[in-house]
């Protein structure tokens, strides 16, 4: 479980956003939103110990987080960073062996039990064909896949997910979300920033939105997922219109005429 | 296991090389007299004393020497490779080299003895790196390798015109040769003390790197990602800078400047053993070795005078780097 307490967030003396207050627990979606600068990444950062915060507390299951070292911190919560190209050409296998560096002596290298439980991974997220391929060179999604995979090879009850859907196209942004969705559903707690407000709803089991330097909105997706807060936030008339079958989505406001 | 069976191979290529190293000179050692005189102390059969003199006074110096320094290089190279995640990177990315130099060609103007002014080359290219770090600590940046790697560049370049005012003070017909031969490069003169005193150092960095073997690849992820997977950056990376600058710093206080290996090695052996830093490292180290060892025999034997190494490193890189090139970006990527 992740909770923040009047948390201030940013980098060196300059606070990005402020009096945050969310938490997360196992088997629950955190979906996170808000315009590009608003502090996302930020927040992220400073969930994940990778900076400190300038304010207020971070907990992991009841642990201030910078107390946690950093093995201690990888076994509890595991980072998806947005899938890119990398320098080396690792094997998707390589590249999920790599989540099981938190769970290895200092000076030990992966062994069977750490490839048995990459392969696992890889294999649950439908990618076990992929396993020696090149990572740089199979489809955006597919390589959000595998570092999901490596997330999950890590063995960390809860996952930080940056913007794992954008730049896919739809097909991938539907298989990777459906896959979240299926990590949720068996006990993984999930932080997933988007830029997506449909997204958040069909996933969320809250939405914290963030915007001018604080929390703009907190709670279910009904609740903060308005048309007045999606106008206020993004500077942009914003209208939500219910499908035939019964779905929300959000559109551009219509100008009345 | 593919990549322990290239490792089998490469480090039989290294023995071979070795081999070939101990054969060859002017006076010519066939291989059968090589193996029996090196097991002569064990089966008690005398060998010919002046085999025994050549191969254990002169040549096998030379060849440990030359497997020392190749397999430090790329050792070197493949680890700051690695952590800069650069794969144009080599070990004189910090000012090492640089460093070493300006002690080394220091020592040859004051005419110290070669073993003060091996000791000087080696302090020097430490000391440089130390500077280049408390230079990077300094200026407090976000990003940290970046700073460090400018720093670099910006103290390799002081200790560079450092050398050049050497050149000019120096004797131009005593020192100066001395000096242009020592920047380009040689093992010439290396006596059995000298593969004795740089063996320990380059041991001594091999030994972290080998331990860390599998959180330094880690590193080659970027400081965010194996943060959040585990590893503390700071240590690790200050680790591989101290033990990279130890290995180079040590091989190039015996044999001056020698470029390319820690630039080219590790490209070579990344398409046999895949990008991974803990097979990157040991097949560099073995292919590292072998090459100089080669490279080394051609330079003793190939024309009446000896040949700079670095001269021949670069003649034989320089095409074989733009033939990894032109294989595309596979080669590291």
């Amino acid at each position: 479980m992740i909770v923040t307490g009047n948390l201030a967030i940013g980098y060196g003396t300059a606070q990005v956003a402020g009096g945050i207050d969310l938490s997360v627990a196992q088997g629950e979606i955190l979906c996170l939103l808000g315009p590009n600068g608003a502090g996302k990444t930020t927040l992220f950062k400073t969930l994940l110990g990778l900076i400190p915060a300038l304010g207020g507390k971070v907990e992991i299951n009841g642990i201030p987080v910078d107390t946690l070292s950093r093995a201690a911190l990888a076994r509890a919560v595991a980072y998806v960073p947005q899938a890119q190209v990398m320098e080396f050409a690792y094997t998707v296998l390589d590249l999920v062996l790599m989540g099981r560096t938190a769970h290895l002596g200092p000076f030990a290298a992966p062994g069977a039990v750490d490839h048995d439980r990459a392969r696992a991974a890889i294999d649950e997220l439908g990618i076990l064909h992929l396993s020696d391929r090149e990572a740089n060179r199979i489809s955006g999604g597919q390589r959000q896949l595998a570092l999901i995979a490596r997330a999950l090879a890590q063995d960390a009850p809860m996952m930080v997910m940056d913007e794992p859907t954008a730049s896919l196209d739809l097909g991938n942004r539907f298989l990777v979300l459906s896959r979240v969705q299926a990590l949720r559903d068996r006990g993984f707690g999930v932080v997933f920033s988007t830029h997506d407000p449909d997204q958040a709803r069909e996933l969320a089991t809250r939405v914290a939105v963030i915007s001018g330097g604080r929390l703009a909105a907190y709670g279910t997706p009904d609740e903060t997922l308005t048309a007045a807060t999606l106008s206020e936030v993004h500077g942009v008339p914003v209208a939500l219109e219910r499908t035939d079958t019964g779905r929300t989505v959000i559109a551009p406001a219509r100008p009345a005429s | 296991m593919r990549a322990g069976l290239i490792l089998v191979v490469l480090a039989l290529g290294l023995l071979a090389a070795m081999l070939v190293g101990s054969v060859v000179g002017p006076y010519r050692i066939p291989p059968g007299e090589v193996l029996r005189t090196l097991v002569a102390p064990v089966t008690g059969t005398p060998a010919s004393p002046t085999t025994d003199t050549i191969l254990f006074q002169i040549r096998l110096p030379r060849v440990l020497a030359a497997a020392l320094v190749g397999g430090a290089l790329a050792a070197a190279g493949a680890s700051y490779q690695t952590l800069f995640r650069n794969p144009l990177v080599s070990p004189d990315i910090l000012g090492v080299s640089a460093g070493a130099g300006f002690g080394a060609v220091l020592g040859i103007l004051l005419s110290l003895p070669v073993i003060a002014i091996q000791g000087l080359g080696f302090v020097t290219g430490l000391i440089t790196v130390v500077v280049v770090y408390a230079l990077a600590r300094a200026l407090r940046s976000q990003n940290e390798v970046l700073v460090l790697v400018l720093a670099g560049i910006v103290v390799g370049a002081l200790a560079g015109a450092g050398i050049s005012l050497v050149k000019i003070l120096a004797d131009p017909y005593n020192q100066l040769p001395a000096i242009t031969f020592w920047l380009l490069g040689s093992l010439s003169g290396i006596k059995v003390s000298d593969a004795w005193s740089v063996a320990p150092p380059i041991i001594v960095g091999l030994v972290p790197l080998v331990l860390l073997r599998w959180r330094i690849g880690v590193l080659s992820l970027g400081d965010d990602e194996a943060r959040a997977l585990g590893v503390n950056v700071a240590f690790v990376r200050g680790v591989v800078i101290a033990a990279a600058t130890l290995i180079t710093a040590a091989a190039v206080s015996i044999s001056g400047v020698i470029g390319w290996i820690g630039l080219m090695i590790p490209h070579m052996v990344r398409p046999l053993v895949g990008p991974r830093y803990d097979r990157v490292l040991p097949a560099s180290v073995l292919m590292g070795a072998a090459f100089l060892v080669l490279v080394d025999t051609l330079a003793r034997s190939a024309a009446r005078i000896e040949i700079p190494l670095g001269l021949l490193t670069a003649l034989i890189g320089a095409p074989i780097f733009v033939w990894l090139l032109a294989r595309g970006r596979r080669v590291w990527s």
